[in-house]
């Protein structure tokens, strides 16, 4: 567990490092771009826009704001249930 | 523990993987996702209709495996914020100077099982969709088909797989999240050249998008081999047997 963990952390700080070392000129664009869109441009089929539009300037906040006090209260007791502490056995008769 | 509340919170799951994973994934994403216009209709139609027979089977799936255990929709739900929250998190490759996410799949096939994970990846790629233009809603069968079908089906045959020949569930679990990824990119790389080689083969053509995804997938794809490991290591020390007693009809672990 411990090894993994370690392993998991240096991916993600070599990431971050390799990150930061380019500085904020350096565009780190997705495969979604940099594969998809670019090999279907070259072949003649380009992205077209969202059919829907997701919303400009606040309001993805504001829907994100909600979301997440929400999901975030339902998320913790869903997890204390499936996940209960350790001097806290599990339902015998429960499988799940 | 108390069973009852959580067996009556018909919505939580459902609420919980759309707010949390609203609240947690950025505007704009990187991914396999293949976005809006980029398949030709009859193409998107075809994945489409390979994806239906399948999110059928999970729901079936779904309801069987709930009346036996009203907990398990919430483990179901918890699981599908997971592969919602993984699946739109960019992360760096400095090998590649690009950005990718894992899918999340490979473990959600080890833990809800296949059919199921094909369920709670098409919820989340919708919601991608809907809310972040994360991939198309007219490619939305083809995203279903390369990371809910293939990443589900590959990572759950080859954890069975694994287990059976006396592989211990650590790196068994390492061994399905890592080639889940792959799979999914490398049946990503086959519906963009299936649909759009052109003049060129298809062979071709799909070897060409695949090693366009290597520098960048080969990376992220031993990360998600070790997250799978992680998450599976975790649920078996904190709710031991739990894995195990997930083998149901249609899917769940060995």
């Amino acid at each position: 567990m411990k090894k993994t963990v370690i392993v998991g952390t240096l991916i993600l700080l070599l990431g971050a490092a390799g990150f930061a070392a380019t500085g904020p000129d350096k565009k780190w664009a997705g495969v979604d771009e940099t594969v998809v869109e670019k090999f279907a441009t070259e072949a003649g089929h380009p992205p077209r826009p969202p059919l829907i539009n997701p919303g400009e300037g606040d309001l993805l906040l504001f829907v994100f704001l909600v979301a997440g006090t929400v999901g975030g209260f339902i998320a913790g007791y869903c997890y204390r249930g499936l996940f209960p502490p350790k001097n806290k056995a599990p339902d015998k008769h429960s499988h799940v | 523990m108390n069973h009852d509340g959580l067996g009556t919170t018909r919505l939580g799951p459902a609420l919980f993987a759309t707010a949390a994973l609203l609240l947690c994934c950025p505007p704009t994403a990187s991914a396999m996702h293949i976005s809006e216009g980029i398949l030709p209709a009859p193409w998107a139609g075809l994945w489409f209709a390979l994806s239906v027979p399948f999110l059928i089977w999970g729901l079936r799936d779904l309801r069987v495996r709930s009346e036996k255990e009203p907990m398990f929709k919430s483990l179901v739900g918890l699981v599908g914020a997971a592969v919602f929250v993984i699946s739109c998190m960019p992360i760096p490759v400095p090998t590649a100077g690009t950005c990718s996410h894992p899918c999340g799949t490979g473990m959600a096939a080890i833990l809800i099982g296949p059919s199921l994970t094909v369920v709670i990846t098409s919820i989340a790629l919708l919601l991608q969709a809907l809310f972040l233009a994360h991939g198309g809603l007219t490619t939305l069968g083809a995203d279903i088909v390369s990371m809910g079908v293939a990443g589900a089906f590959v990572g759950y045959g080859v954890f069975r797989l694994a287990t059976a020949l006396g592989v211990p569930r650590w790196p068994a679990a390492f061994l399905a999240g890592l080639l889940s990824d792959w799979a999914t990119y490398a049946v990503t790389s086959f519906e963009l050249a299936s649909a759009l080689h052109g003049s060129a083969s298809v062979g071709h053509t799909f070897v060409a998008v695949a090693i366009l995804f290597c520098p960048t997938q080969i990376p992220l794809g031993i990360l998600e081999g070790l997250i799978t490991a992680a998450a599976c290591r975790f649920i078996e020390t904190r709710r031991p047997g739990l894995i195990a007693s997930l083998k149901q009809p249609g899917g769940g672990a060995a």
